[in-house]
């Protein structure tokens, strides 16, 4: 029947071409427009790690002895990310800080450049499963050890060796000379997770958050001797007595993040946190104990805003223009559907339903719907083409994904056949006699 | 005449319900959005247009990094030197943060030694000798700081250095006082205002916490290693393309040692064009969106127009037979969209508020002036007309004795 009905309402859509066509672009239009922003959102809110975020915690403690804030601050100082640190109380840990550095590779020809340094502890390849191309990671041993050594991007061992195996070689990072041990393979998430902080004081303009992963990595304690004096902090409530020396400072600077396997072992390390700043008050370094914090990813990621507001509000256009355009198709179907008055009475006279004609009416929008969805499809790709041309961050990984791909043809089919209720409600109360008699 | 004919548009509309209510919904949705869309593009191009307070046209700024910092002396020294010495500088100047570049020192600050009474986080320009001439700031009340009062900077700052502020600021610190001579609190330091100058945004103007562009201060100091590798050059607008041009390149020749950052090594305008660019591109959005909606919109309204246009041919054959004029029943179509788009703009002005109101909890957005409401009714309502004429011309077109044939 469903088939019979396709056929009818293809038979009717050749019928009145422009009015068909006029439906079609309206769907088509408001679908491209919602579909591009929706998959920009999708892209933007995704889980950076692919279903293990729920496992990732973010501890922060609040330093800052004269910090009336209800929020503690977003990262720690040095001494507290390393006392929590070299506790080892969670399945894995790592420090994160930044800093620019000088970097040169002394076997090529290139100029020195300057670039973002992340500095880390050896976790955290394994606890962000880091994929590596090429060499390995370092090791705790190497922490230990302020071993010399550095993992390097996909992007900068194009930059610098073309994609060859660059394991081995040396870069000199401002005036230390380190040996590469590793070269990670193309590594994009999205949002840069670990670097994440601040999101509450950026007035919805988080975009950076989408940042390429930095260039050179290397081991936390190696970074503090051969970048010296170029850690920038992120507050002090008092001046660092050396400039871009943090260590002693009464400056936050330093993420902490660890693994955490289970709900028991998240309850633990809470009370280890607690206890531990407990304990710190009792020395006197910390004030106020009652303000800790122990976040997951997914929920650091909310509490920093990490979507930008823009694409949120962009978003919501795009789905205001829809229901516009959705307004446009009720009307439109219900002139086309009342001016087909004449043939519905005969089929009712001739013994049709109600509920068929209200079938075979919403079988035609459900048919608009999915050409709509074939042009709102078109026009998605297209407006996802734009977007990869606009200076943002994210522009590289804009991509229409499975997901979205058949979220345009539900959206688009099911927007229709909400369109298309009215008018075929409308419809299938068309008495046989009356318009049996105009005809 | 159109008094006579409300009645039966009224009651033509209540026999046609559902499609009434869909088009006025449309209309409804439309000037909802669009009254918020303009307020939104009229945000962005006053903040595109903000006051930089400096000659943005004669000025740009060379960027070096990576340099030893015990070298910064010489640094400072063998650039500055070599920048001067280009055909077409006017002057050289070493500074910490120029506008539309990278943030410079953000602190917040208090007006009290003991820290009561917060003034807010504001933004620190730090200025070598010169450079607060050559930005072209101009100077409303109080002096420039004297050539002796350049102090090295000890931590971020000079040590108690005498400091300009913008007028906006002084409103704000002191709202019935004279600033000059006043005392601020930041960074382990004080700072007495010698100046205040009518306008200077902060670097980021809108992006951090600043309630103000304008919240600004101004303090001298003397170029050593923490006022190194930011230079402010200065020349006449026409030499300015070719100067910049020649200081890129001297700069890489001068400083061996150290990386040129070439994204901020540019003219203050083109950093301003850098600086607006998302919210350029914002805004030809949320243009293209007026335009596709207000288009839809007017396609609709042809497209139900038309529709009953035909549906009503016999009528329209009758009432031209009993006597009406082509003008009346052209009329009639003109009053029916005026109604329908009423009743939309009444429901819009009500949902463009709802929105508003989302939108101030997303953004910091102010309320919505009722001035964007008139605009968005004069619009739609122009829009109406426009879009029903054709079709009501068709059925003025209808001849009477369309009344005779059936529909």
């Amino acid at each position: 029947m469903i088939g019979y009905y396709i056929d009818l309402a293809l038979h009717s859509l050749r019928r009145s071409k422009v009015l068909t066509a006029l439906m079609i672009l309206a769907i088509a239009v408001g679908i491209g427009a919602s579909m591009t922003t929706l998959t920009i959102m999708h892209l933007l809110s995704g889980d950076p790690l692919r279903g293990r975020s729920g496992q990732i915690f973010y501890p922060q403690v609040e330093p800052d002895p004269g910090s009336k804030a209800r929020e503690p601050h977003d990262v720690m100082d040095y001494q507290s990310a390393m006392d929590l640190w070299s506790a080892h109380r969670a399945d894995r840990q790592a420090l994160v800080i930044n800093s620019r550095v000088k970097l040169l590779a002394p076997d090529t020809p290139l100029p020195p450049l300057m670039l973002s340094m992340l500095s880390t502890t050896s976790d955290f390849f394994t606890m962000f499963e880091v994929p590596i191309r090429f060499g390995r990671s370092w090791t705790a041993e190497d922490d230990a050890a302020h071993a010399r050594v550095a993992v390097i991007s996909a992007d900068l061992n194009d930059r610098l060796f073309g994609g060859q195996n660059s394991v081995g070689r040396t870069l000199r990072l401002k005036n230390s000379d380190v040996r590469i041990v590793g070269v990670l393979a193309p590594w994009r998430p999205s949002p840069l997770f670990y670097d994440v902080r601040g999101g509450r004081f950026s007035s919805g303009d988080t975009a950076s958050f989408y940042d390429k992963p930095e260039g050179v990595i290397t081991p936390f304690t190696t970074a503090l001797e051969i970048n010296d004096g170029n850690f920038d902090p992120f507050t002090c409530w008092s001046n660092p007595t050396t400039p871009g020396h943090l260590q002693n400072a009464s400056c936050v600077w330093v993420a902490l993040w660890v693994q955490l396997g289970d709900a028991a072992r998240v309850a633990a390390y809470r009370r280890f946190l607690d206890g531990y700043v407990a304990q710190q008050q009792t020395l006197g370094r910390i004030t106020r104990a009652d303000n800790t914090r122990l976040r997951s990813l997914p929920e650091w990621l909310d509490f920093n805003g990490v979507v930008p507001s823009d694409v949120k509000l962009q978003t919501s256009l795009a789905f205001a223009f829809l229901a516009i355009c959705l307004c446009n198709v009720v009307g439109l179907l219900l002139a086309k559907f009342l001016r087909r008055g004449g043939e519905i009475g005969l089929r009712r006279a001739l013994g049709a339903t109600r509920r068929a004609v209200f079938i075979q009416c919403l079988v035609e929008a459900g048919v608009i719907g999915a050409l709509g969805g074939l042009g709102g499809l078109l026009l998605t790709l297209f407006g996802l083409w734009l977007v990869r041309r606009q200076p943002v961050p994210y522009a590289d990984f804009v991509h229409l994904d499975a997901s979205m791909f058949l979220a345009t043809f539900a959206i688009s089919v099911g927007a229709s056949l909400i369109a298309g209720l009215l008018p075929a409600v409308r419809a299938s109360l068309v008495e046989p006699a009356l318009q049996l008699k105009v005809l | 005449m159109s008094t006579l004919q409300l009645h039966p548009v009224l009651a033509a509309l209540r026999k046609h319900r559902i499609a009434t209510v869909v088009i006025a919904l449309e209309i409804a949705l439309a000037c909802a959005v669009l009254c918020n869309a303009c307020f939104l593009i009229a945000g962005r191009v006053q903040a595109m247009h903000v006051q930089s307070g400096v000659d943005e046209r004669a000025l740009g700024t060379i960027k070096l990094e990576g340099f030893d910092p015990q070298q910064a002396n010489d640094l400072n020294a063998r650039v500055m030197a070599g920048l001067r010495a280009l055909p077409g500088v006017r002057s050289v100047s070493a500074i910490g943060a120029v506008p539309f570049g990278e943030s410079g020192i953000k602190a917040g600050v208090h007006l009290d030694a003991a820290g009561q009474q917060p003034g807010g986080v504001v933004d620190f320009y730090v200025v070598g000798p010169d450079a607060a001439r050559a930005m072209g700031v101009r100077l409303l009340s109080g002096r420039m700081p004297a050539p002796d009062e350049y102090m090295p900077v000890a931590q971020f700052v000079p040590k108690e250095a005498p400091v300009l502020i913008t007028q906006v600021l002084a409103k704000h610190f002191w709202p019935d006082e004279d600033p000059l001579g006043k005392t601020i609190w930041a960074m382990d330091t004080h700072f007495r205002v010698i100046g205040v100058v009518d306008h200077l945004t902060v670097p980021q103007p809108g992006s951090g916490e600043e309630k103000d562009a304008d919240w600004s201060i101004v303090v001298p100091a003397m170029p050593g290693p923490q006022l190194a590798g930011k230079y402010l050059l200065h020349a006449n607008p026409e030499d300015l393309p070719r100067v910049m041009r020649d200081a890129r390149a001297a700069a890489l020749k001068l400083a061996p040692d150290a990386v040129l950052d070439l994204d901020q090594s540019r003219t203050i305008s083109e950093l301003r064009e850098a600086f607006f660019l998302s919210d350029r591109v914002m805004t030809g959005l949320l243009i293209a969106v007026i335009l596709a909606l207000l288009g839809t919109t007017a396609l609709g309204i042809v497209g139900l127009a038309s529709f009953w246009v035909a549906q009503r041919r016999r009528q329209i054959g009758v009432r031209r037979a009993l006597g009406a004029t082509r003008r009346d029943i052209l009329r009639y179509f003109q009053v029916e969209n005026f109604l329908i788009v009423t009743i939309g703009i009444v429901l819009g002005m009500v949902l463009a508020y709802a929105i508003n109101m989302t939108l101030m909890s997303i953004y910091e957005l102010p309320r919505l002036p009722v001035l964007y409401l008139p605009i968005g009714a004069v619009a739609l309502w122009i829009l109406g007309q426009l879009a029903v004429l054709a079709p009501a011309l068709r059925a003025a077109a209808v001849p009477p004795v369309a009344a005779m044939r059936s529909a």
